[in-house]
């Protein structure tokens, strides 16, 4: 019963991060948001498989909560050199233009 | 025994939902990018952390628990990493943590003139220090002598720059005629020397 009480409140703080993704005024208040609701994705996973009698859902949650990890700095170093390489967003040096 | 740990968890899961929901209102309400932050980093530990206790406890030992656990580990240490990584660079491009207190116009233009006073005083009395160094007869014609010296040479400069810049275009349009690669080449050559 409490299970579904969590679901729902689980529920209820998606929308509400829903709310600050669509409205931040800043990207760095979106990002926020979607790590939140990745965090609510990754208990929603759990606590659905309590309800429905499947607890081997928790693997899946394990999942979600590495890949909301890693993207999460993935976005931020896309946010801080503007891209995702080595390099960052800068240019790549060719030959050509170190001789001239 | 089993009526107080479903009770336990039922508690521990309410506890749970009540601080994600309250952190969920933070995010929306709070007014500041660093004040959100702050009510993020509450959902992330405290909801998290109330919510895994409740399932463990309503699971009971067994292999799911554990994975439980991981997750619930791997979420306590990694959610405030990431909220600082966010709040690092936020901080590193830009936004202060502390809103700037406007002041009143007046108040505004006041410094702006007082600075402004400043500056004026220091030049003229780098002027007067200027005016003093530059003291005896002698050492002005001197200063002279040096001046015309390198005029002539600025001159001299300036004629071959010229010269210069003349042969290069010169080159580089006899060159347009035949090969690009072999224009763009000379081009290169006689803008580095």
């Amino acid at each position: 019963m409490m299970m579904v009480v969590a679901f729902a409140g689980c529920g209820v703080a998606m929308i509400l991060a829903l709310v600050r993704a669509a409205k931040g005024p800043t990207p760095f208040d979106r990002l926020l948001a979607v790590n939140a609701i990745g965090t609510l994705v990754i208990l929603g996973i759990a606590l659905h498989g309590f309800i429905m009698g499947r607890p081997e859902f928790v693997d899946i949650s394990i999942l979600y909560a590495v890949i909301n990890f890693i993207g999460t700095f993935a976005i931020l170093k896309l946010f801080s050199t503007g891209g995702l390489g080595d390099r960052g967003g800068k240019a790549r040096v060719t030959p050509e233009t170190d001789e001239g | 025994m089993e009526m107080l740990l479903s009770w336990l968890s039922g508690i521990s899961l309410l506890l749970g939902t009540a601080a994600l929901i309250v952190g969920a209102l933070g995010l929306v309400r709070l007014p500041n990018l660093f004040s959100r932050i702050h009510a993020v980093g509450m959902m992330d530990t405290a909801g998290v952390a109330f919510i895994t206790l409740g399932m463990l406890i309503h699971e009971g030992f067994s292999l799911i628990s554990v994975k439980l656990a991981v997750v619930g580990v791997f979420l306590f240490f990694t959610s405030p990493i990431a909220t600082h990584a966010v709040a690092q660079v936020a901080h590193r491009s830009g936004f202060s943590p502390v809103t700037p207190v406007k002041e009143p116009r007046r108040a505004q233009k006041a410094a702006k003139k007082a600075a402004a006073k400043k500056s004026a005083k220091k030049a003229a009395a780098k002027k007067r220090a200027k005016k003093a160094a530059s003291g005896a007869p002698v050492e002005k014609a001197a200063t002279k002598k040096a001046v015309a010296k390198k005029a002539v040479a600025k001159k001299a400069m300036t004629d071959t720059a010229a010269g210069k810049k003349t042969v290069a275009k010169k080159a580089v349009t006899d060159t347009a005629a035949g090969k690009k690669t072999v224009g763009k080449k000379t081009a290169g050559k006689t803008r580095a020397s």
